[in-house]
Formats: C-alpha cells, sequence, structure tokens
C-alpha cells in the first residue's frame, strides 16, 4: 500500500519530540539527587501520576495492536482490552499499598525489604531486565513500523529515532522527564481518540457491494460466466505452484492480472428451514503481492510502484434491512447504503446485522524460490466477528477440544495477573507523596485506561468498516483510519503513537536502569556509591540499554507485536506474582523461597515459551510439530508452579532458632 | 521515603495498624468480587461460545461485547468502591 510521506506530518512529528525534548531538559536540571532522578522528588502530584498511568501503561501494543487486531477479526482484540485493564485491579486492590510501604525505589527493593538477601536482589534484578527486555522489543518493532511508511524512511531509521530520542530524554533527566512524558502522551491519546470516534459515530456506515467491474473504492464481485463473456479479459492459466488452489487469474487487456478466488456456494439448508438455491461459484477478486528471491516485490504480476500497489481495504458489504416487504413469495428487503449518524450502541448493533468484507491471506512458494501472498476476501455476518473466536489467536474457543480452550484461558489469566507484576508499572507507585494519593493516582488511570479501551473498540471496528486498511499490516489500522477522515487528524494521530512508544520505552529503560545500577551493582556486587556516582551509573545502564533495545528492535522486525507482549506478561506473572502475593500475604515466606520463585517462575514461562510451538515456527523456522508443549501460553502451568516453588523451598528454609527472623537470610 | 519517619512525629493515622489492615480487608473483598466476574466471563467466552453473541437488553448488544464493557465499568466502580472505603476514620482525641 501507498503511504505518502507527508510534510504535515513530519512536521507535526517534529514539533512533539521538539515539546518532549524541550520539557525534558527543562526538568532534567531539577533532578540531580538520586531520589529525584529515580523517584522523581516523590512529589508529583495524583492526578499527574495517575494520567502517566495511562501514558506508560497504553502503549504501541495497546493502542496499535489492539486496534489493528480488532479492526481485521473483530471482539478478539477486545480480549486483550479487558485482560490488560482487569490487571489493573489485581494491582490496585492487592499490591499497591503494600509495595508503597515497603519500597524505596524498585521492584527488586519491595521483595527483599524485609530480609535483606543477596539472592532476592539478584534474582529480582534478573526478572526486571528479561521482563523489560521482553516488553521492549514489540515496542521498537512497532516504533520502526509506524516510523517506516509516515516518513518513508526504513524500518532501522524508526527504531533509530525513537531508541536516540528516548535515550537522550532519560539520561537528562530520569524519571520526572518520563512521567512528564507520559502524562502528555495518555491525555493526548484519550483526547484524540475521543475525538476520532467522535468522527466515526458521525459517518456511520457506508456499505460498498461487490460490483462487476472494478472501482476505485470497490473489488470485483462476480462469477465465471461474466469474466468470460467480456471482450478486455482473458484468462491466463495458473502457475505451478498455485494448481489445485481455489483461484482463477484473468488478464486485463490494459491493465495487471487480476486473481480470483473461487467461492463455491453453500449447499444444504439455512437456519430458517430454507434450501440454499443452487448457483455458480462466486469470484471475489484478490490481491497478490510477489516477493522475488532477489528481494524485489510485484503487485498482481507488475512491479511494485507507488501506482501499482495493493489497495486499501476493509468494508461493509450489506447493511441491515430498512425496510422488508413480504409480497406473496418474495421478500423484498431494502438495504440502503449508509446509515448516516448513529449512536454509540446503534453502531453496534448496525455492525452486528451487516456483512463485513474481511481480508485472509494464503503464502504460496513458487518454483523459482519467489514467495507469493495472496489477499482474498472473506465475507462474514457482523454477528460472527463480534463474538469470542474470529481471529487465529483465539479461534481455539470456537472449537470443541478443551486444549485449545486452555490456550485462551492461560492468556486471559498472564494478562489478568501481568499487569501488577511489570517492573516498570510499580516504578510509578514512588512519584507520589503517600499512599493515599498512590490510590487515587491509581484510580485516575483505570478511568483513563477503561475509557480508552471503550473508545479502542469503535476505532478497531470503525477501522475494519472504513475503507482504509492495509491488508498487510495489522499495526497501521488506527492511524489509516484517522487518514480516511483527514490527512492533519493522520498527521497528529500518528505523532501521538510515537509519542506511545517514546514514553512506554522510557518507563522500560528507567526500569531496567535501575536494576542494572541501584540492584545489580549497589545492592547485588556491593559497589559502594555516593549520590553523584547513582545517578551517572544509572545513566550509563540508560544508555547501553537503549542502545540494546535498538538492536533487538531491528533483529526482531517481522515479529507480532502482540506475541511479544503477551510473552512479556506470562514471564511477568509466573516470575514476579508469586513472590509479591506470598511475601505480602504469608508469614512463613523466607528469603530464600522468594529467590526461588522468581528465578523457577522466570526460567519456566522463558523455557515453556521458548519450546513453544509458535517460538519453532515464527523464531527459529522449523517445523511446529516437533515442539512438545501442548499449548502456547505458560501462565496456566508456570504460575501455580512458581507459587508451589515458593512454598516448598520456604518451608525447607524456616528459620531454627525462634525469635531470630534474620537466621532465614541466606549468605 | 517520605512517611518512614523514625523521629519524634508520631505515625500518621493512615499508617495505624487497624487502619492498614481494615483497607487491606475492603481490598481483598472487592478484588475477590472482581475475580469472580472476570472468571465468569472467561468460562463463558471459552465454553459458551455460541451463548455470547445472544443479544442482551442493553440496548441490543449481543452478551460478548455487553459482559466486556461490563467488566471495564466494574473496574471503574470497584475502585470507585475501595477509594470510598478506604478514608480514614478518625479516632477521637484522648
Amino acid at each position: 500500500m501507498n503511504y505518502e510521506s507527508s510534510p504535515t506530518a513530519i512536521a507535526i512529528f517534529a514539533f512533539f519530540v521538539a515539546v518532549v525534548l524541550t520539557l525534558s531538559f527543562y526538568l532534567g536540571r531539577k533532578a540531580k539527587s538520586a531520589k529525584g532522578y529515580y523517584a522523581a522528588h516523590g512529589q508529583i502530584s495524583w492526578f499527574v501520576n495517575g494520567v502517566a498511568f495511562a501514558g506508560d501503561y497504553l502503549s504501541a501494543a495497546s493502542f496499535l495492536g489492539i486496534c489493528g487486531m480488532m479492526a481485521f477479526y473483530g471482539y478478539d482484540g477486545f480480549l486483550y482490552s479487558i485482560g490488560y485493564l482487569a490487571g489493573w485491579i489485581v494491582a490496585l486492590f492487592v499490591i499497591a499499598e503494600p509495595i508503597k510501604r515497603l519500597g524505596k525505589f524498585t521492584f527488586a527493593d519491595a521483595l527483599d525489604s524485609r530480609f535483606n538477601s543477596r539472592g532476592i536482589k539478584l534474582a529480582a534484578a534478573l526478572s526486571t531486565l528479561v521482563i523489560s527486555a521482553f516488553y521492549l522489543i514489540p515496542q521498537m518493532v512497532g516504533a520502526g513500523a509506524l516510523i517506516t511508511p509516515l516518513l518513508g524512511l526504513p524500518h532501522w531509521a524508526g527504531v533509530l529515532l525513537v531508541g536516540v530520542t528516548v535515550t537522550l530524554i532519560v539520561v537528562t533527566a530520569g524519571m520526572v522527564s518520563t512521567t512528564w512524558v507520559q502524562f502528555l502522551k495518555g491525555s493526548l491519546l484519550v483526547i484524540f481518540c475521543a475525538v476520532l470516534v467522535g468522527l466515526i459515530l458521525h459517518r456511520g456506515l457506508v456499505a460498498r457491494p461487490g460490483v462487476a467491474a472494478p472501482t476505485p473504492t470497490g473489488f470485483v464481485l462476480t462469477n465465471d460466466y461474466e469474466l468470460t463473456h467480456r471482450a478486455d479479459v482473458v484468462k491466463v492459466d495458473l502457475p505451478e505452484s498455485w494448481k489445485g488452489k481455489p483461484y482463477v487469474r484473468y488478464a486485463y487487456k490494459d491493465g495487471p492480472v487480476v486473481t480470483f478466488r473461487i467461492e463455491e456456494p453453500p449447499e444444504g439448508v439455512k437456519a430458517d428451514g430454507q434450501e440454499y438455491v443452487k448457483s455458480e461459484p462466486r469470484l471475489s477478486e484478490a490481491q497478490v503481492l510477489t516477493i522475488l528471491k532477489d528481494g524485489k516485490k510485484l503487485v498482481n504480476g507488475k512491479p511494485k510502484t507507488p501506482e501499482n500497489d495493493l489497495r486499501p481495504v476493509g468494508t461493509v458489504s450489506v447493511l441491515p434491512a430498512t425496510r422488508t416487504e413480504v409480497t406473496g413469495d418474495t421478500i423484498m428487503r431494502d438495504t440502503h447504503f449508509r446509515t448516516g449518524p448513529l449512536g454509540p450502541l446503534a453502531f453496534l448493533r448496525a455492525i452486528n446485522d451487516s456483512m463485513i468484507v474481511t481480508w485472509s491471506k494464503e503464502t504460496i512458494e513458487e518454483v523459482d524460490g519467489a514467495k507469493s501472498v495472496v489477499y482474498y476476501q472473506v465475507e462474514k455476518r457482523g454477528s460472527d466477528l463480534l463474538k469470542p473466536g474470529a481471529s487465529p489467536t483465539f479461534a481455539g474457543v470456537r472449537s470443541t477440544s478443551v486444549l485449545k480452550k486452555l490456550d485462551f484461558l492461560s492468556l486471559m489469566l498472564a494478562l489478568f495477573c501481568g499487569t501488577a507484576s511489570l517492573p516498570h508499572i510499580l516504578i510509578r507507585y514512588y512519584t507520589v507523596k503517600d499512599q493515599a494519593a498512590a490510590r487515587k493516582s491509581t484510580m485516575v488511570g483505570i478511568a483513563a485506561i477503561g475509557f480508552f479501551y471503550v473508545l479502542t473498540m469503535y476505532l478497531g471496528l470503525g477501522a475494519m468498516t472504513s475503507g482504509n486498511l492495509d491488508p498487510t499490516n495489522e499495526n497501521m489500522a488506527a492511524p489509516l483510519l484517522a487518514k480516511s477522515f483527514s490527512n492533519t487528524l493522520f498527521a497528529v494521530i500518528s505523532a501521538i503513537a510515537f509519542t506511545t512508544v517514546l514514553g512506554t520505552v522510557s518507563g522500560l529503560i528507567m526500569a531496567g536502569s535501575g536494576a542494572v545500577a541501584h540492584d545489580l551493582m549497589e545492592n547485588f556486587l556491593k559497589i559502594k556509591m555516593d549520590d553523584r556516582a547513582k545517578v551517572l551509573y544509572g545513566k550509563i545502564a540508560a544508555a547501553a540499554l537503549g542502545a540494546g533495545a535498538m538492536v533487538l528492535g531491528i533483529l526482531f522486525k517481522d515479529f507480532n507485536v502482540s506475541f511479544l507482549v503477551g510473552w512479556a506478561l506470562n514471564i511477568a506473572a509466573s516470575a514476579n506474582l508469586p513472590a509479591i502475593i506470598m511475601l505480602l500475604f504469608w508469614k512463613r515466606t523466607t528469603a530464600k523461597g522468594i529467590a526461588a520463585a522468581v528465578f523457577v517462575g522466570m526460567a519456566s514461562s522463558l523455557g515453556w515459551i521458548l519450546l513453544s510451538q509458535q517460538a519453532y515456527r515464527d523464531v527459529y523456522h522449523v517445523d511446529p510439530k516437533l515442539s512438545l508443549i501442548p499449548f502456547s501460553q505458560p501462565a496456566l502451568v508456570t504460575i501455580p508452579f512458581g507459587f508451589l516453588t515458593l512454598v516448598v523451598v520456604s518451608l525447607l528454609t524456616q528459620p531454627k532458632a525462634a525469635g531470630t527472623p534474620a537466621a532465614s537470610a541466606p549468605k | 521515603m517520605a512517611e518512614s519517619k523514625r523521629g519524634a512525629t508520631p505515625p500518621a493515622d493512615e499508617d495505624r495498624v487497624e487502619e492498614v489492615a481494615r483497607r487491606q480487608r475492603a481490598g481483598l473483598r472487592l478484588f475477590v468480587a472482581y475475580v469472580v466476574l472476570y472468571v465468569g466471563f472467561m468460562i463463558l467466552a471459552a465454553f459458551y461460545p455460541e451463548r455470547m453473541a445472544e443479544p442482551t437488553p442493553f440496548g441490543g448488544v449481543n452478551l460478548a461485547i455487553a459482559y466486556g464493557m461490563g467488566l471495564i465499568l466494574a473496574a471503574l466502580v470497584l475502585a470507585l468502591v475501595y477509594m470510598l472505603a478506604c478514608r480514614p476514620k478518625r479516632s477521637p482525641p484522648t
């Protein structure tokens, strides 16, 4: 799909980045002490902190990933929204205040506050690093995928841009600047998305039924009879590697070779007892992207140029009937072409009762080593798209196999438990004055995030039906939706998405640099540091992490962003949650138990993921059937395993002498 | 940390052991309530996906959407209830 690099977009970008950096330098002059650098003097107001929570959490995965998933598959993206938000309940009701009471700067401090154990310090610092790394990769990949089409730069340039900007921010001012970046981002995101949803509802739905000739907005829907009787098309033979697949190809006299997918008409009896009328197979126009061995790309057989590129997709084909007339045996339904402005509930009802053209893809290996990806139409009922299981990720819920359902349950569990266990989220508890402020700020966070997730449902469904989706890229669905309304809005939303990544990545680098400088160097390796040295080492660590993040973002550029975030949450929940819960609520927890639980939870979830079918297929490129792991999300197994480890090890390492709790601390 | 005072000033009301315990009880009760709602959603979605497509009286949207939105709303409501429950009860001056 052709993305023009818009000067407006670039100008707005530059403006945003300049504002953020200026704020960062200005506020950085105040953050000289270690406390200031790491915990923003403990003076950030609860409202600002709450919105910053939202800004922190609504990362590229939330905004771009969820909207993209909903735009292509409907309801299932919303499952991520529900899971992510529910995680905040764990954070508020179970973790928030105890952590605040215990901790100093980092998650590791909270875990270690009772024991002063090197084992715990090491385990917690490692877990922070691993989780931050896994959460960083999808952000950097998302940044690259976002910048590329908007600014016309290659993927690595986008990653570099984000990495350098964020490192600059963090190194100059630490937590203070990241709080303000995230506050800015959080408010802008919610405000502009609300505006966009208003526009979506105002526009309503527009139907673009298939037509018997290509049009700028429609894709051809026809049958064999129509095509063979046209003068300007000639049937073309299928290549060798395509034999047996449901396609036919026609060459237009003055144009490209168009591929049609054969849809067999449904047979048998419909739900209302009527039989399907016997009819001709339907031919729906597909789009073919061919990647040659030397990397060059073809679209529909001709070289990919701005004029010859994949066309945008995503439309409603049939809107609900406004009027039904029954005369004798004939039923006349008056289906209209646009609904006009709709209220929020009416919009959802309209989608439910419509037929929507979604797009799927099939990859065909050509004989000469090239790869053809065929994007084809799949007309679906809105009601089918608005219930769980329409996407490949969650398709398991619609099967009868309990094992496939376990995958879904495990992911929902990971999302629920993972939020509170993310190290870079917990840090934000320390930037307010006291516990009451912490509670209030988490509440503000939940309100902002919850409202945003309600908006994402409309953004996703709006993108699904706006006719402006890029069939190859889920992540661009939300910005492209904005583009279908106005280029300026597109530029603004893209810039906001960019600051989205800025904010999340800076939070992650903060957590990581805290783990390295404070936990590993000062506490575990016992390197003596004065205040100035702590800040210095923190900044060096931040710079190193920034560089590492850039490298990873470039290496993993073809990865599915949501998959990686799911990884991070699984690991966070398995490593951190059992430890923090038992520390807070079980008196007989010992230091060795905590350290063991963190190590084991981290290792088992990491191992499970790296040996899963998805990893085999997407990371190592080997046959996924070789994997022994039954389902891909470890949470259902590794979280209980973490708890078990903690209990067993704690019981085995109970202090021998009564009245000396220090005896349980290992050396 | 701002409130870890070891000096002469007495601990703040909110740090008193009974206050902390009271808040923790409230938090856990609300948490359990939410878990019940969430697990209910998970079970419905996993084992009764067809039910999720049925319309509800909430503006005619299906159960999946209504329940999902309901969970988001419930999060806000429970958080608000928690905030109200945690307002410190001042002990009478002696």
